[in-house]
């Protein structure tokens, strides 16, 4: 919200009464379902990377065509896969995150706890 | 073969100078037109969360793209080849720790920086204490590598040769000089223009980085007629390596025949740098504070999927770069140069524009605007690591640990100027001590601090519902001092022919890089602090911080 026109502040009580809600639940369990399994599943895609460029020197030396060699190639896939759970995020959050996100906003600004 | 020496000294240096000068100008006007729309703390610290989506994502990416970048990793990539780009993709996957875990729960639920949300839910004094100790610490790390690159660079970019003298100055007293001014002028921004001002040169200057960039590479391209392969044959057909200088392993994790111990030392500390890159930049705070200039978590969002997008396309461009590099200028010309390989991207500009924009006066003119470029580039990135310190110390440590929180916003602002003032003049000060030290090294360190002593207490604060003020404080510090402490230790300190102190020997800590050890510590801190001590974490407040970090109600 911009500061203009930033509403009443809820206080407490509302937060602890909503985290419990139903609602509130189900987006946390959608957002933590998306970006912890995404986290790790990056991290193991990068750490292989990372160890094969330390222990498996002769298989990325392999030349794949000319002088490009495994190791450029699996460089440029972590930018391919970067970009693309970039793109699957932003997707993932604006269709599923944002609706629940404005669903309880809206309806915490609009007549407190339900 | 031409390098540097064979150009006219005298044109590059006027086009260089009147090109920085004209950038000087074209941002301290803007600094002073955003002074002017700087009327409350919101505006100083967050720009008055008004910038886009695409202009706070440019600025990120004036903000990350520092020297390193754009110096050393093509300078890596020219002198060592595949081991460069090593750097690069772990700067880029990193952005998605920021893109997931932390950049719009952050937006929704911080103010103006870092400790907003480590200090949300825990006692104020000792938590924002602690984060102002870090985020000052990664910050002056940062600064120093930035002003050490912009002096040692000077004196190649300015044609200063041993013996000769520019304007009365020697090397020498033109890098204390170049630091001085490049100090000053980060003040000036800081001060003056506050977020907002510093927001759009940062904006100026991803766009000119860019320009310079794409320019170079698709010059590159065309002289190799687009095949990559003849591009990458021919940077390692000229390196003298072969084959070996498109693989991994020329620098880092090197292969030590005979001695297996070194061997698994070197491998271990790729590892560890491997680590340090991808966790650090989720805790480096200049970045972290660039999520409250945006009105809204969404737009925080869109602001980071910029970020990507222009990042990792520089980072594509410098692979160009650094192979041109190593193919039309090579090796041997930029160790002549620098011995760690910083003037390669600059010495390209100088073969390029010699082959296409007609001899030697296009190459001096193409090498003056790369080298304006540079330090453009350096005076954004010092200018957003003052903003970053001077903010955590007014609003964390004098606001909230001094005042108790009893202070009014217009003061805070005062104190704000005057650490970016005393911030700065530390940074000019630390920057001539340090001028012949190794640059990748602090850029590295700065990486390594903010993964070990800021990420774990971001994740634990977000994430974990029983995380406490003990456990908040014994992961920063914890990570902090474990990592500052192991870096003492090692051998980029002292005990070898490239260390700090080549001629002093304290050393025991084999790797380089602490990352591997000092990273999972913070964590352990963090998680041994939270469950050993006493405190209870308060549960309605953590309510309060989850509902208000998922949604966006109530934020700032």
């Amino acid at each position: 919200m911009a500061t203009q026109t930033e509403p009443a502040a809820p206080d407490r009580a509302t937060y602890v009464a909503v985290a419990q809600t139903p609602e509130f639940d189900r987006l946390r369990r959608t957002l933590r379902g998306f970006v912890f399994p995404m986290t790790v599943a990056f991290f193991v895609w990068y750490a292989l990377y990372v160890v094969l460029s330390a222990y498996a020197r002769d298989f990325m030396g392999t030349k794949v065509v000319g002088n490009i060699n495994v190791a450029l190639v699996f460089g440029l896939l972590q930018f391919v896969s970067t970009f693309l759970i970039a793109w699957l995020y932003s997707r993932f959050a604006s269709r599923r995150l944002d609706p629940l996100a404005d669903q309880i906003r809206h309806d915490m600004e609009n007549g407190g706890s339900r | 073969m031409r390098y540097l020496a064979a150009a006219d000294p005298a044109t590059t240096r006027t086009i260089t100078i009147s090109l920085f000068v004209l950038f000087v100008l074209i941002t301290l006007g803007i600094t002073v037109w955003a002074s002017r729309q700087t009327r409350n703390a919101t505006d100083f610290y967050a720009g008055g969360r008004t910038f886009s989506g695409f202009q706070n994502g440019m600025a990120i990416g004036g903000d990350y793209m520092s020297a390193a970048s754009f110096l050393g990793i093509a300078g890596i990539i020219a002198l060592n080849g595949y081991d460069g780009f090593l750097y690069s993709i772990g700067f880029l996957v990193a952005w998605l720790v920021a893109l997931l875990l932390v950049a719009e729960l952050l937006r929704n639920s911080g103010k103006y920086t870092m400790a907003d949300v480590l200090a949300f839910r825990m006692r104020q004094p000792p938590v924002r204490t602690a984060a102002a100790v870090s985020t000052v610490t990664v910050s002056i790390f940062y600064l120093l590598a930035q002003m050490v690159g912009a002096g040692a660079l000077v004196a190649l970019l300015l044609g200063i040769k041993p013996g000769t003298t520019f304007l009365g100055m020697d090397a020498n007293t033109a890098k204390i000089a170049t630091i001085i001014m490049i100090g000053a002028l980060m003040i000036t921004y800081v001060t003056v223009g506050g977020m907002k001002g510093t927001t759009y040169v940062q904006i100026v200057k991803a766009f000119m980085l860019m320009g310079g960039a794409i320019l170079m590479a698709v010059l590159v391209l065309i002289h190799f007629k687009f095949n990559l392969s003849a591009l990458l044959g021919a940077a390692a057909e000229k390196s003298g390596k072969g084959a070996a200088f498109l693989e991994p392993g020329l620098v880092y994790g090197k292969e030590v025949a005979g001695n297996a111990t070194q061997t698994f030392y070197n491998k271990i500390d790729l590892l560890s740098l491997g680590i340090a890159l991808v966790l650090g930049t989720a805790g480096l705070p200049h970045i972290l504070i660039r999520f409250y200039t945006v009105p809204t978590a969404r737009t925080a969002r869109r602001s980071v999927l910029w970020a990507i997008g222009i990042i990792g396309s520089f980072y594509l461009l410098t692979l160009a770069l650094g192979f041109g590099a190593a193919a039309l200028v090579g090796g041997a010309a930029i160790r002549e140069q620098n011995p760690g390989g910083n003037t390669a991207a600059p010495q390209l500009a100088q073969e390029l524009g010699t082959e296409y924009f007609g001899g030697d006066v296009g190459g001096a003119t193409f090498l003056a605007v790369i080298a304006a470029v540079a330090f453009a580039t350096i005076l954004a990135v010092v200018a957003g690591l003052t903003l970053a310190s001077s903010s955590s110390m007014a609003h964390d440590f004098y606001a909230n640990v001094v005042k108790k929180g009893v202070t009014s916003e217009r003061q805070e602002v005062v104190v704000a100027r005057i650490s970016a003032f005393v911030i700065g003049a530390i940074a000019i000060v630390l920057g001539i001590l340090a001028k012949d030290l190794n640059v990748a090294f602090l850029v590295a360190l700065a990486f390594a601090v903010a993964a070990s002593g800021n990420l774990p207490a971001i994740i634990y604060s977000l994430f974990w519902k029983k995380f406490n003020t003990t456990g908040a404080v014994s992961a920063i510090y914890g990570g902090l001092i474990s990592c500052v402490v192991l870096v003492f230790f090692s051998p980029v300190v002292s005990g070898a022919a490239t260390s700090m102190f080549p001629k002093e020997d304290w050393q025991w800590w084999p790797l380089s890089n602490p990352g591997i050890i000092s990273i999972p510590f913070g964590f352990l801190c963090g998680w041994l602090g939270t469950i050993l001590s006493r405190d209870r974490a308060d549960d309605a407040k953590y309510a309060e911080l989850e509902v208000r970090s998922l949604t966006g109600v109530g934020a700032h």
